[in-house]
């Protein structure tokens, strides 16, 4: 039994005097216990929606969740807030996309690591100070019995990210849910944090749900991928599949837009045209044909269904990438 | 800073029509018994000349003597015997102001939208909206005049015979042990300091919903959240802690404000405090006193603004460390 399973998870928002919005879309999909699984999409497509349902950190007004999200066995959209609260931080971690504002910035960072361990470890505050400073220690802060009186405001960026990181893993969760935890840091911090990220998971056994907008991240991480457009999984497949023959014509833009060194000189990147605005609702075809480069009339009239192409892949596009071309990108 | 202000207040006060003279004689006054009282108060000089003399004697902690609030007496006396009175109704008023607008603006700000939000909200308009005095004479028609719960004049019944410690009352009836005139001098105290809270109680309800509503959007809330902690733990540790800041500084503002209030709530009590001076010290031109006690509420407001920021460091890091 899969550790995370994921099952026709949507989220609706409800909004005062206008259409409800359905940020998530029957999103489906399992994490093995240790597994690295990638959610990969561009802005607002729901990864942070997606995740904030799994967590139960919702706003309780104006958020209409259904589907499954079972753990382990439970279904945690079932559970009650007690039984929420018990296994969050303890269970199911989290790291959040932006390290500045994630920390409280009047109470020290030692006390927002104890606290968690306090919780649900029932250390005594002593004896957590102890373990707080071996958990800073090991996400790599220099010093980390000075870190633990400082306030946020006194630590780098990056120092922050890997603080949150302690905090998310001081219980040893068996999952991880990391957001974008390298976007609001400059490129040679993003490497660092989520080399640690990838050690620390190995090392615990924990598994991982990496969302990111970015290739590069996923290409360096994860095992499965899935990939989302407008709430829905469009294309779901092994790392090496997804970069060896993107199906998709939106992964497969998402890929030739990556700059490449290898690539001759004078050859342009093809960005993925249009934008989000652009899109049309899941209900009427494909929400991704207004800016497909392979759309059909059958795209803006019908609305294509997940298919299961071989290998483990699923698919969902009327008229997908052939194999050969799709084989030109590949990149990792 | 000082010195400027005593200047502002002393050139200020000079402007105002009509002078002490004509104050004193009233509207009987001759034109040459009001030129003999202004030569005899010294306000034939040109005004240059009164202010170095008046800044000369006050470096030396004379102030002159009254001329119109308490006639002949030393405005310093006046202040000293007057100035425990305004404390006492003012730290019970911000005391009221704060114990009340705090819990109701996070509360307001937990149910957003809600039957208890949208009274309070408004309540609180009308709070700042509503002049004092009105407030004051309302307070005094329903709870003295009719209903008869309170008194409604002065700090202290009449018949009861309180030894004098501090000039606080309330404070001279604990340290003697006469716990009846403590009790009395408090329940003086009550209404005036229930007009007196309005203002302060609305405003810093008001700021407190709105940092609870802002603190609540933060992600380190989120963060706590999803850590598993417990909602008692969250509201008081990430959420009050963080919403009490901006409320810190209005606060002090507000105690600032104070004074400006207290001058016609303690006159519609007949509560003889600094405010109550002042008021009257207007009426009758009394420059004297005007002038102290304006420079004093002047300083206090800065002082009381210093321990603001003193405290507000006690409650941000990021203020203590840069
Ligand atoms: N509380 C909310 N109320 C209403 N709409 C919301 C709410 N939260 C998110 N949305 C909408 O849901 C959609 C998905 O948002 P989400 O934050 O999941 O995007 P994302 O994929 O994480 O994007 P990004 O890469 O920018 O973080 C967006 O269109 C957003 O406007
Ligand atoms: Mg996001």
């Amino acid at each position: 039994m899969a550790l995370l399973e994921v099952r026709d998870l949507s989220v609706v928002f409800e909004r005062k005097g206008e259409q409800p919005f359905t940020a998530v879309d029957k999103v489906s999909f399992d994490v093995e216990p240790g597994q690295t699984v990638g959610l990969v999409g561009e802005s607002g497509c729901g990864k942070s929606v997606t995740s904030l349902a799994i967590m139960g950190l919702l706003p309780r007004r104006g958020a209409k969740v259904s589907g499954s999200v079972r753990f382990e066995g439970a279904n945690l959209l079932d559970l009650s807030d007690k039984e929420m609260r018990d296994r969050r931080g303890r269970d199911l971690g989290m790291v959040f996309q932006d390290p500045l504002t994630s920390l409280n910035p009047v109470i020290p960072i030692g006390l927002q690591v104890t606290e968690v361990l306090e919780r649900h470890r029932d250390m005594p505050r002593k004896k957590a100070m102890v373990e707080a400073a071996e958990l800073l220690d090991k996400v790599g802060i220099p010093d980390p019995t000075r870190r633990l009186s400082e306030y946020p405001h006194q630590l780098s960026g990056g120092m922050r990210q890997r603080a949150l990181i302690a905090i998310a893993l001081a219980c040893r969760p068996r999952l991880l849910i990391a957001d974008e935890p390298t976007t609001a840091l400059d490129v040679t911090i993003q490497a660092q944090i989520l080399a640690l990220l990838k050690e620390l998971v190995r090392d615990m056994g924990t598994a991982l749900v990496m969302i990111t907008h970015d290739l590069g991240v996923v290409a360096g991480l994860c095992d499965e991928v899935n990939v989302l457009y407008a709430g829905r999984v469009v294309e779901k497949a092994q790392r090496h599949e997804l970069f060896g023959q993107p199906r998709h014509p939106y992964t497969y833009g998402l890929l030739s837009s990556i700059p490449r060194l290898d690539a001759p000189r004078g050859e342009k990147l093809v960005p993925i045209k249009g934008s989000v605005a652009d899109n049309i609702p899941w209900t009427q075809g494909c929400a991704f044909a207004p800016r497909c480069p392979n759309a059909l009339d059958v795209c803006v009239n019908v609305t294509p269904a997940q298919e299961d192409i071989g290998g483990g892949r699923l698919l969902r596009c009327h008229n997908p990438v052939r194999p050969e071309v799709a084989e030109e990108v590949t990149t990792a | 800073m000082v010195l400027v202000l005593s200047l502002l207040v002393f050139a200020w006060l000079r402007a105002l029509p009509g002078g002490p003279a004509s104050a004193l004689l009233g509207d009987r006054g001759t034109e040459e018994s009001r030129a003999a009282l202004s030569k005899q108060l010294g306000l034939d000089q040109p005004i240059f000349v009164q202010y170095f003399r008046f800044l000369g004697r006050a470096l030396t902690g004379n102030f002159g003597n009254s001329t119109g609030v308490q006639p002949g007496d030393s405005v310093v006396d006046i202040f000293l015997q007057r100035f425990p009175a305004t404390i006492e109704l003012s730290v019970l008023a911000i005391l009221i102001a704060i114990a009340v607008g705090i819990p109701l603006g996070y509360l307001a700000a937990r149910r957003r939208g809600g039957l208890f939000d949208n009274f309070s909200v408004g309540a609180s308009l009308i709070g700042v909206a509503v002049p004092v005095f009105f407030l004051a004479y309302l307070l005094k028609y329903v709870f003295a005049t009719k209903l008869g719960w309170l008194p409604s004049l002065g700090r202290q019944a009449g018949d009861i015979d309180a030894t004098r410690v501090t000039g606080f009352f309330v404070l001279d009836g604990i340290l003697t042990q006469e716990w009846d005139a403590a009790w009395d001098a408090f329940v003086h105290l009550l209404l005036p300091a229930v007009a007196l809270a309005t203002i302060p109680f609305a405003v810093i309800f008001r700021i407190t919903r709105a940092a609870v509503l802002d603190v609540l959007n933060e992600d380190y809330v989120r963060t706590a959240e999803s850590k598993g902690l417990l909602g008692t733990v969250i509201r008081r540790r990430h959420v009050l802690r963080n919403a009490m800041l901006p409320v810190v500084t209005t606060i002090g503002l507000q105690i600032g404000a104070l004074l400006a209030g207290a001058v016609l709530t303690e006159k519609v009590f007949g509560f003889s405090g600094v405010g109550e001076a002042l008021a009257l010290g207007f009426e009758r031109r009394d420059y004297p006193v005007l002038q102290m006690f304006i420079l004093v509420a002047a300083i206090v407001y800065v002082l009381v603004n210093l321990l603001v920021d003193l405290s507000y460091a006690l409650v941000d890091p990021r203020i203590r460390t840069r």
